[in-house]
């Protein structure tokens, strides 16, 4: 037994460094005073004053989360139709076109989405004078369009993991189908919609090489912006920037995992003191 | 003229009682199965009936076409006179216990129970108080305000019971309503279903597997088999007069023997098992042709056992204890016979052996029989 | 008054209320259903499908200077007879140049290694996991997703600062006092490499940990109990238990990893020929769109086979 333990926290020790370490070098350095990243110069934050004082980077942040609001919102929207339409309309006629629509941009390469929506957007600028200027409003249509891909599997997996014994109880006990969804189907569903909104908001975040390609003179996402100057070299600004993602990110994922953990003791708490009663009470 | 027998228990024996649900020719098919296979189905107002069979066997469906959650694929269905087959479940004046119960997690049992009543448009006030009436009588008002997964199972089922009544439907369907209970929880559900079906004289269908649970519960069982019924009586007809190998068989166990009628009387009939070198009489029953491959079915706590050989006759067999099973109130044998067949056999132990020394021990030579009405004949 | 219309006041007219009433709840239900299938239906039709007609279509025209820098595929003549002009030279030019050909192979070798290197990585880790206490499950799990959530392109940018000619891994080298001179990783395809599994293990850990959670452990005891050594064990029961999950995580890899472009563009730099390099280039330097679609193309010709068996395990999982 010794003997695999110590393999399996080895094992987990080397998976975790090999994760970690490089993000917390990249970390480190980002206090480095010296302007050649990898020769240290002493702890300094005048990095991050240099990034905060960036116009561009601003600019290129707000762009990108106001691209990832709009889109995690409508491609949790359409999502969710979608994933509703997978799991509780059988079948429909264009089903399997459907399903192969929707489960193709998982795993599409980025690079052929993004040219063969470049494509489109001038084909259609040429044919209905629409989109005339590619920059925020073509970008969030292709990241919708990938990301909703997500969200349907998510909710297509929730809905069909959830019994849909519930939603026939609430239509004996007299609800109309619409009726149904907005009672029973939609709050079930609201955790994994916001799993679905939180990816949504995250992938586009994160990318860069779909952005690329649709993205128009003047739009700079985030990504766009970290692109164009990393692949010069490297930059002592962009650990400083890199730095407040990994933060945030950390921070935001240990506060959802917590409130998770909590919210699970809890339910299982409530289970147990359930059965302890029942032992009382004789029910 | 000759006084009209009393039909208010047995409703199904009037002639000219009418039913209170009517399935009538119902097919069923998913695809190139058929789940129900052209059954028709009387069920009379405040029985409480039993669907009985294996899994697979079609029961669920034949329920679910009752609740509206699937439609026959050929076929009718009635509810007191009014045509439901193509009515939605929302529509139809029928209520269902789910197996898995279907509380709604996100809301307390107090909003569970409510919900069907919201649904109709009753006044708060009311529905507050037909909430109120039912919990009690569920014995469950100091759990009003807690979730579902606050709840043991015994709680969660009543929750079940209590949302599905609240709606006074004609017709309750419950399937599998104690599968998920444990053995004596089970036993004391199964009597305060009982008592409530007879206090509030809705109609009850039960589906179940269970066939203790069937004989305990209803007033009459329909046995399925793939997609049909095998065999529909009240609990006793179903034990005591199996109708096929297939009924004698799922419902408790039986001592099958092949063999050919040899006479066909009046009031009898004589059965020779060549295979067992034993002949069978049977002082009741049907007419067979002479000739006619039958089975003879006898249960297990009909067969007398004993080491000293009755008077000669019929329904007689010899064979050596194999097997003893003391299980307090009776006792079970596993008899070989000459044939190296097994007849089980159970006996009452009414009186206490002398010093844990039993009647009949392993390995004895014992003689087995029957009286005459004990056993029936089955031809399928 | 359109028909249906004119129907229903018909039938309102006949004293049927409870009819109409329920013709036109039957027709708002069958609308509402539509509307939950039709709008991503259409959506995707537009913006997911229709582009790819649209790179078919460019990838079989001409290359002229002009904008859109292609001919165009119909265009009526003067005599109104439509002529189709369907030219598959971009094809014939991938065929011929060699550096299309070995951008295609060394694309599918790399995927292939580094799908091969995730897997041995991966395997032991989701495995280890498996088998740990409740809690630590959850942290681990936790902490395997969380670079899922950070910057794609930071966690490359991070191995670029290590594996440089005066980063980390050289400096710490040379004060170890092992090498002299540094060794050269990035800008090569060790570099990639590298890349490529740091970013892409998590999607091979994720997949083969939901399958082994699935399996229940008590096989390994009762295969142990039948006189199986461990390795044995692992051979006849583990590994092929935990089949889907492998496949499923090595598609998940391998499809990806095919097409990438950042990881070689930053850590392999001009070095390294990978495919979904060629194509971003081809597109946005040399303005060449037909080519560009016909790489496209090609690449999705030879995707298309593992992205099939991948939908297929999906919706396997979603379904069944």
């Amino acid at each position: 037994m010794g003997k695999r333990t110590t393999f399996q926290f080895s094992v987990l020790c080397f998976g975790m460094a090999f994760l970690y370490v490089p993000m917390v070098l990249l970390i480190v350095y980002s206090f480095n005073y010296s302007k050649i990243v990898p020769v240290w110069g002493g702890w300094s934050t005048r990095w991050y004053t240099v990034l905060f004082e960036s116009e561009e980077v601003w600019a290129a942040l707000t762009l990108s989360l106001k691209i990832a609001l709009m889109n995690a919102t409508f491609a949790t929207l359409l999502g969710v139709l979608a994933g509703i339409a997978l799991a509780r309309f059988g079948r429909f006629r264009g089903r399997t076109l459907f399903t192969g629509m929707i489960s193709a941009p998982l795993v599409m390469p980025e690079v052929i989405t993004g040219l063969s929506l470049l494509l489109l957007f001038i084909t259609l600028g040429d044919l209905i004078g629409w989109p005339g200027e590619r920059g925020i409003t073509t970008i969030t249509i292709a990241h919708i369009t990938f990301s909703m891909a997500y969200v349907t599997v998510i909710i297509q997996s929730r809905l069909t993991g959830m019994a849909q014994d519930l939603e026939e109880a609430a239509m004996d006990l007299g609800s109309k189908p619409f009726r149904v969804l907005t009672d029973i189907t939609l709050p079930l569903l609201a955790p994994g919609m916001l799993a679905g909104w939180l990816l949504a908001f995250t992938l586009s975040l994160d990318d860069l090489v779909i952005a690329s390609f649709v993205s128009g003179p003047g739009a700079n996402t985030l990504p766009m912006l970290i692109y164009s100057r990393v692949r010069l070299g490297l930059r002592p600004d962009i650990n400083a920037l890199a730095t407040i993602i990994i933060v945030v990110v950390a921070i935001g994922v240990c506060i959802a995992g917590w409130l998770l953990f909590r919210q699970q003791r809890q339910r299982e708490r409530d289970m147990q003191m359930a059965a302890t009663e029942n032992l009382k009470t004789g029910y | 003229m000759a006084q009209q027998p009393d039909y208010s228990d047995r409703p199904w024996l009037d002639p000219n009682a009418t039913p209170f649900i009517r399935v009538q020719a119902i097919t069923k098919k998913f695809g190139p199965f058929t789940a129900v296979d052209n059954v028709d189905l009387d069920i009379y107002r405040g029985e409480l009936f039993c669907l009985l069979g294996g899994s697979g066997c079609g029961k669920t469906t034949l329920l679910r076409i009752l609740a509206g959650f699937e439609t026959p694929t050929i076929g009718t269905i009635s509810i007191d006179g009014a045509d439901m087959t193509s009515v939605p479940p929302y529509e139809r004046p029928v209520n269902m216990m789910f197996q898995s119960y279907a509380l709604f997690p996100h809301m307390t049992v107090e909003r569970n129970v409510a919900y069907g009543l919201e649904r109709d448009g009753i006044a708060k006030a009311e529905i507050a108080a037909q909430v109120n009436d039912m919990l009690s009588m569920v014995e469950l008002t100091p759990f009003a305000k807690r979730k579902p997964h606050q709840l043991s199972g015994g709680q969660r089922q009543r929750v079940a019971l209590a949302r599905a009544l609240v709606k006074r439907p004609k017709v309750l369907l419950l399937d599998e309503p104690l599968g998920a209970l444990d053995k004596r929880l089970r036993e004391q559900t199964q009597y305060e279903l009982m008592n409530i079906q007879d206090r509030l004289g809705i109609t009850f269908v039960v589906v179940t597997h269970d066939q203790e649970e069937a004989m305990t519960l209803s007033t009459r069982i329909a046995v399925m088999d793939v997609g049909r019924f095998v065999q529909i009586g009240t609990p006793t007809e179903i034990y005591e007069f199996p109708e096929t190998r297939f009924v004698a068989d799922f419902i408790g166990s039986t001592n099958m023997f092949e063999g050919r009628i040899t006479e066909n009387g009046a009031d009898h009939v004589r059965v020779r098992a060549e295979e067992y070198e034993a002949d069978f009489y049977i002082d009741h029953g049907m007419s067979i042709k002479e000739g006619t491959k039958v089975w003879v079915a006898v249960r297990p706590e009909k067969v007398e056992i004993s080491k000293t050989a009755p008077p000669f006759g019929p329904n007689q067999l010899k064979g050596v204890v194999r097997d003893v099973g003391y299980l307090g109130n009776f006792s079970t044998y596993r008899v070989q016979l000459s044939n190296t067949r097994i007849v089980a056999v159970t006996h009452p132990n009414q009186r206490r052996p002398a010093r844990g020394e039993h009647e009949v021990d392993w390995d004895d030579e014992v003689h087995l029989s029957w009286a005459a009405s004990s056993a029936v004949v089955l031809t399928k | 008054m359109n028909g249906r219309a004119v129907e229903l006041v018909a039938s309102l007219r006949e004293g049927d209320w409870r009819t109409a009433a329920d013709q036109l709840l039957q027709r708002l239900q069958n609308a509402w259903k539509t509307l939950v299938v039709g709008v991503p239906y259409f959506w995707l039709l537009i913006f997911f499908l229709a582009p790819f007609f649209i790179v078919l279509k460019i990838s079989v025209a001409e290359s002229i200077i002009a904008s859109p820098p292609f001919s165009p595929l119909v265009d009526l003549t003067e005599e109104g007879i439509i002529n189709l002009k369907l030219v598959l030279d971009n094809y014939a030019y991938l065929w011929e140049d060699q550096l299309y050909i070995d951008s295609y192979l060394n694309s599918l070798k790399i995927s292939t290694i580094s799908t091969l290197l995730c897997l041995l990585i991966g395997y032991p880790i989701a495995y280890a996991i498996v088998r740990s206490s409740p809690t630590a499950k959850n942290i681990l799990l936790l902490m395997i997703i969380l670079p899922f959530w950070t910057s794609f392109l930071l966690r490359v940018y991070a191995w670029m600062g290590l594996l440089a000619d005066q980063g980390t891994i050289n400096s710490f080298l040379i004060w170890l006092g092992i090498i002299d001179e540094p060794i050269r990783m990035l800008y090569a395809e060790f570099a990639v490499y590298v890349g490529i599994v740091y970013t892409y293990v998590p999607f091979m850990i994720l997949p083969l940990y939901a399958n082994m959670e699935k399996l229940d452990i008590t096989l390994h005891e009762a295969a142990a109990d039948l006189g199986a050594r461990p390795f044995t064990t692992f051979r006849t029961v583990t590994v092929p238990m935990t089949m889907p999950g492998i496949v499923a995580g090595s598609l998940l890899v391998f499809i990806p990893a095919t097409g990438e472009f950042v990881i070689p563009d930053l850590l392999g730099g001009g070095n390294v020929l990978m495919i979904g390099r060629v194509l971003y280039n081809e597109f946005n330097a040399n303005h060449d769109w037909p080519v560009a679609a016909a790489v496209a193309i090609v690449l999705l010709l030879v995707l298309v086979i593992p992205m099939m068996i991948y939908q297929h395990i999906q919706s396997g999982e979603t379904e069944g």
